[in-house]
């Protein structure tokens, strides 16, 4: 280095670009941006539809369009009864998926005779289009609640044994081998290393029977068209009313977001252990 | 154990042991150890060092009884108190879903201690492989070397007559490495201090110069299908530091294991690729 260089501190570019921003900006950008991207999107549906005029309403909905139809929707306590019958299946259903499919992939996993058994039912299951089976279940346990339930856990069953069975299967040998070297009993073993072990298997399990779930409880409720926050959308859809059609979706949509965060808090609740946990908060 | 007064302050005797691993596909039998006879004094540090592959890991864990032998016997020192050995892993044998008083007193929540009892249990010994103010973290807060004190922990917390080491620091960068041997040696004292009896130690490693420093005994086996070729006991005064590593006498002992382990290795080569020669 020649005389006269002068020192200067490193600094990442991403780094000097953010300093030039104010401080409370740079500390809550990620929100700011993503609320100013919907934001922005609403404002810009809201003026298109304004500018074609109110003929067009039938067809295409409006942002305020469908606050008015939300703002009439909830006076009804037909539409209450309506969210009850869905959040019930919704939940009924995830739950029954739940309980039959943790234990059920944990015994396939566990033990290998279940899973020969299990094996050719799964493969069958999976190649099967599930909906298909909807006429059959409307058959055997009517136009009900009862149905619905099914169709919700149909859904949501496989989405959480298989990944399950996969996360037994998959433990770490060497720690199955620290337990054994301890003299753990088999249901220490499996309470102390195999359920922990299989945790994020379960979880990611239920992420994506959430989406399956949701899509039971949609289509089960345009096929019977009983009750439900699906009947709403249907109901409107024969009525051309796009604003209050648009709202039972946004609906399903809230209840998708609502259980995925559920879910995010039961992953924080049982995976503390997991490095980069307590780097995201 | 048999009253013969020869084997009276004998720790570990094996005798003809022989594993076989059965092959599930072609149902072929795959011998890993031939025949081997070791007997290891009570508070002895032995030390196993050999080629790959030889069947050094197969017979620590048949000393644990994670496996069982295909022919002959081996016999371990019954203890009133305490185990009768524990295996110390390889690197990532924690439980990266238990704090490390969790892990460390693991051995005795499974003997049926109660765990407030376990936890109060493990912290001295938390404490004497320098973890102290560390119980409460998780396993991938903890660097590697660490680790392998945790893992030490977990082993000595059982309070085992032997304590079996299946290449414990061979994950470790060389000047972690040293420090923790000094360390081990160490701590074998300093549970001696404490639990009175000083522990049995079965080592393994590939490094000679580890193996000469830390061992009062090193075997050196042949390769698969393995057996004891040489036992070669090991006089440099203890309590030892790393200085001793710079003395003549060290280095000897470090050339005549060297050169048993390269015999081995050349007829391996012939064995396979001989032409090459
Ligand atoms: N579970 C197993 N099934 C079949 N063969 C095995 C099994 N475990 C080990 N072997 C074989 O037995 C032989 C001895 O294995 P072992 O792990 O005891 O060797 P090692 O001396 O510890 O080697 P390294 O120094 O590389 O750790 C090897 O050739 C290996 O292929
Ligand atoms: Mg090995």
């Amino acid at each position: 280095m020649t005389a006269g260089t002068q020192m200067v501190a490193v600094t990442s570019n991403a780094e000097r670009q953010r300093s030039r921003m104010p401080r409370w900006y740079r500390r809550r950008e990620a929100s700011i941006l993503s609320f100013s991207g919907l934001a922005a999107f609403v404002i810009i549906w809201q003026l298109a539809a304004d500018l074609k005029g109110l003929d067009f309403t039938f067809f295409f909905a409006s942002p305020s369009g469908i606050i008015e139809a939300a703002g009439k929707e909830v006076q009804l306590p037909r539409f209450w009864d309506d969210v009850a019958t869905s959040a019930w299946e919704l939940l009924a259903g995830s739950g029954v998926a739940l309980g039959l499919g943790v234990p059920i992939g944990l015994a396939i996993g566990w033990y290998r005779r279940v899973g020969f058994m299990f094996d050719p039912w799964l493969n069958f299951f999976n190649a099967l289009p599930r909906i298909a089976l909807l006429p059959l279940l409307v058959l055997w346990l009517g136009l009900g609640t009862e149905m619905k339930i099914a169709a919700v856990s149909l859904g949501a069953f496989f989405s959480i044994v298989v990944p399950t069975a996969q996360g037994v299967k998959t433990v770490d040998r060497n720690l199955l081998d620290v337990g054994r070297s301890m003299d753990a009993s088999q249901g220490r073993i499996f309470t102390s290393i195999v359920l922990p072990a299989t945790v994020p298997y379960i979880i990611s399990g239920i992420r994506i029977a959430i989406g399956r779930g949701l899509i039971g409880v949609v289509v089960a409720e345009f096929y019977a068209q009983t009750k439900g926050i699906g009947v709403i959308i249907v109901k409107s859809q024969q009525a051309l009313n796009s604003d209050r059609m648009l709202f039972g979706i946004i609906l399903f949509t809230i209840s998708g977001i609502l259980l995925s965060y559920a879910t995010s808090l039961l992953e924080r609740r049982f995976q503390k252990w997991r490095p980069g946990q307590d780097m995201e908060e | 154990m048999t009253s013969a007064p020869a084997t009276q302050d004998l720790a570990l005797s094996a005798r003809g042991v022989r594993m076989e691993y059965l092959d599930r596909g072609t149902r072929e039998r795959f011998v890993a150890i031939e025949s081997l006879d070791l007997d290891i004094k009570q508070g002895e540090f032995v030390t196993i060092v050999g080629p790959s592959g030889c069947g050094k890991s197969t017979f620590v864990k048949l000393v644990n009884g994670l496996l069982s032998a295909s022919q002959g016997e081996i016999l371990v020192r019954s203890v009133a108190k305490g185990k009768s050995d524990a295996m110390v892993f390889q690197d990532s044998a924690l439980f990266p879903w238990y704090k490390i008083i969790d892990n460390v007193s693991y051995g005795l929540v499974c003997a049926g201690v109660s765990k407030k009892q376990a936890h109060e249990r493990a912290m001295p010994l938390i404490k004497l492989v320098g973890l102290g103010g560390f119980e409460n973290k998780y396993p991938y807060q903890l660097s590697g070397g660490m680790q392998q004190r945790a893992n030490l922990a977990r082993a000595l917390c059982v309070d085992p007559a032997i304590l079996l080491m299946d290449e414990p620091f061979a994950a470790l960068d060389a000047q972690t490495r040293e420090v923790m041997q000094a360390e081990l040696l160490r701590i074998w004292r300093g549970a001696e201090a404490e639990g009175g009896a000083r522990k049995t130690v079965l080592f393994i490693t590939h490094q000679i110069e580890e193996a000469v420093f830390l061992s009062d005994r090193v075997v050196v086996m042949s390769a698969r299908p393995g057996r004891i070729m040489e036992d070669i006991r090991i006089d440099l005064p203890r309590p030892r530091d790393l200085h001793v590593k710079r003395t003549p006498e060290f280095q000897e002992y470090q050339e005549q294991i060297w050169q048993l382990i390269a015999s081995q290795l050349k007829a391996a080569a012939s064995q396979f690729g001989g032409s090459k020669e």
